[in-house]
């Protein structure tokens, strides 16, 4: 198997909300799995589902992506496109069989860093139970 | 009931006759439908002026040689036509149109658009390699029984959208005896009617929806099921979809002929995709080996991303493929459930928007908050 850490998760996190619960989560000592490799955009919405797709082609066992709670955007309707992106990614996944569990949305806010800490936390052993991504090992790809 | 007009003549010909007449009489400036281009039997569709010109058109030749949505797209990029065209598109055509018109690629107005009751085309192969010429009386027969045509393309035999929708005449095909004595044009418009007023004919009052469609839809029905199920056990999951699509070259031939990829520079062929020598070192060094050319699972699934959302089920996509690949089945089936997930019907509005650009502050809500 490709010799990378398992699990490997990327999350990508908007920067004002979820960016932001995660730094206070750090702040406050909270226990964040190790799995958890950050990405920051400036807004869910600019979360292209190309970069879901590509981690997912890499290999990487999980891909989250976080972003205010609706109505919450701090560029006022990004995350809504988010949600509807995530619904998309989900629905193709779903029907091509992808294993559509490795994949999440969350809305996390500056002031949820437990829920940050929960929500990494419950996906990290969600993959760890699923095992590495197939697609690890497939090159020909 | 709505009003229609029965031209004595044979189906293509009625039509045609009807054509050139709105031509000769200047209602309209430009027919767009199939033409035989000469004695080879070469097929393509063509933008007529000259009334001569219509003698060698075949508006129902079984053959899509490419979206005609897209070429009516190409024609209005920069505004509606000047000109009046009638142009005699199938179902899916329109739609594509549509879906294309949706996002500033064209414009609807000023066309008379005819489209029959649609029983299918050939694959493109079927012209060159002379199929297509040996079962086309088995093509009409399964017309006028309302059956289905093992022939005919893959998403045809599957599609229940053989009615269309948006145009201005039907013409009734399907289940219909008798089309080689009379020609029935189903007048859905205002437009249409106002067109059809100076053709020779008798008017009469038809459905749409009959019997024989009714038949057909339901054979269409089962056999997408049956389509569908065999997806499920085979063509799902990872290494299904590797194997399915282990052929690729990367020509990107299904996206160049896809109506709804209209991108004239595409993301899959940019920059951003393109595969660097630094690129190819780094991921050598952490894989075992690369596909050369790398990316066409990631080209793939990114194209599904883009524009499943308006996936007509044309089939032109599998058609193109230099090696085969049955790529609409795979589109079609992700466009299906993903169309359901969104209650949105490729081309059923021009109004509505594409859900990939839009959104609805309350909907999905138990998304996110788990």
């Amino acid at each position: 198997m490709n010799s990378d850490s398992f699990p490997k998760i990327i999350g990508f996190l908007c920067n004002w909300c979820s960016y932001t619960g995660a730094d206070l989560a750090g702040t406050a000592r909270m226990k964040i799995p190790p799995a958890i490799r950050v990405v920051r955009v400036m807004c869910s919405g600019r979360i292209d589902p190309l970069f879901v797709l590509r981690a997912y082609l890499k290999g990487a066992d999980g891909i989250m992506m976080m972003g205010c709670h609706p109505g919450d955007c701090h560029y006022q309707k990004g995350n809504y496109n988010a949600r509807r992106r995530y619904v998309m990614l989900d629905s193709i996944l779903g029907t091509l069989g992808l294993e559509r569990e490795r994949f999440g949305l969350w809305w996390v806010s500056a002031s949820e860093a437990p829920r940050y800490a929960q929500a990494t936390k419950d996906f990290t052993e969600r993959i760890e139970e699923m095992g590495p991504n197939p697609l690890r090992d497939e090159i020909f790809l | 009931m709505p009003k229609a007009v029965k031209i004595k003549n044979s189906t293509d010909k009625g039509i045609v006759e009807m054509l050139g007449g709105l031509l000769q009489s200047d209602k309209i400036k430009g027919v767009f439908t199939l033409k035989k281009m000469n004695e080879s039997g070469a097929v393509a569709y063509s933008l007529i002026t000259e009334v001569d010109e219509l003698e060698k058109a075949v508006p129902f030749y079984p053959f899509m040689p490419m979206n005609a949505g897209r070429a009516l797209s190409t024609f209005t990029l920069d505004g509606e036509t000047q000109e009046p065209i009638a142009a005699v598109l199938r179902p899916c055509e329109i739609r594509a149109f549509i879906e294309l018109v949706k996002r500033a690629q064209g414009s609807l107005e000023n066309f008379l658009l005819i489209s029959p009751v649609c029983a299918g085309v050939f694959p493109l192969k079927s012209l060159a390699d002379g199929s297509l010429e040996k079962n086309l009386s088995r093509y009409w027969e399964s017309v006028e029984n309302a059956a289905l045509d093992p022939n005919t393309r893959e998403t045809c035999q599957s599609c229940e959208d053989f009615i269309p929708v948006h145009a201005d005449m039907t013409i009734v095909t399907v289940g219909a005896k008798n089309l080689e004595e009379g020609c029935i044009v189903i007048l859905n418009t205002k437009k249409a009617e106002e067109f059809a007023s100076g053709v020779t004919g008798q008017t009469v009052s038809e459905e749409t929806e009959t019997e024989g469609t009714e038949k057909l839809k339901k054979l269409r029905r089962e056999w997408k099921e049956t389509v569908f199920e065999e997806f499920e056990r085979n063509g799902v999951g990872q290494a299904a979809l590797i194997k399915t699509f282990a052929a690729c070259l990367g020509c990107h031939a299904c996206s160049h002929a896809c109506p709804i990829c209209y991108c004239t520079f595409c993301d899959f062929d940019s920059k951003t995709c393109e595969y660097q020598p630094v690129s190819f070192h780094s991921e050598l060094e952490q894989k075992g080996g690369l596909k050369v050319p790398p990316g066409n699972i990631f080209f793939h699934l990114g194209r599904m991303a883009h524009m499943a959302v308006s996936c007509v089920r044309c089939g032109m996509c599998s058609d193109v493929c230099p090696v085969g690949i049955p790529v609409a089945s795979v589109f079609s089936r992700v466009g299906d459930s993903l169309q359901e997930v969104f209650e949105y019907i490729p081309g059923r509005n021009v109004e509505e928007p594409v859900p990939s650009g839009t959104y609805k502050e309350q909907e999905f809500v138990e998304i996110g908050e788990q």
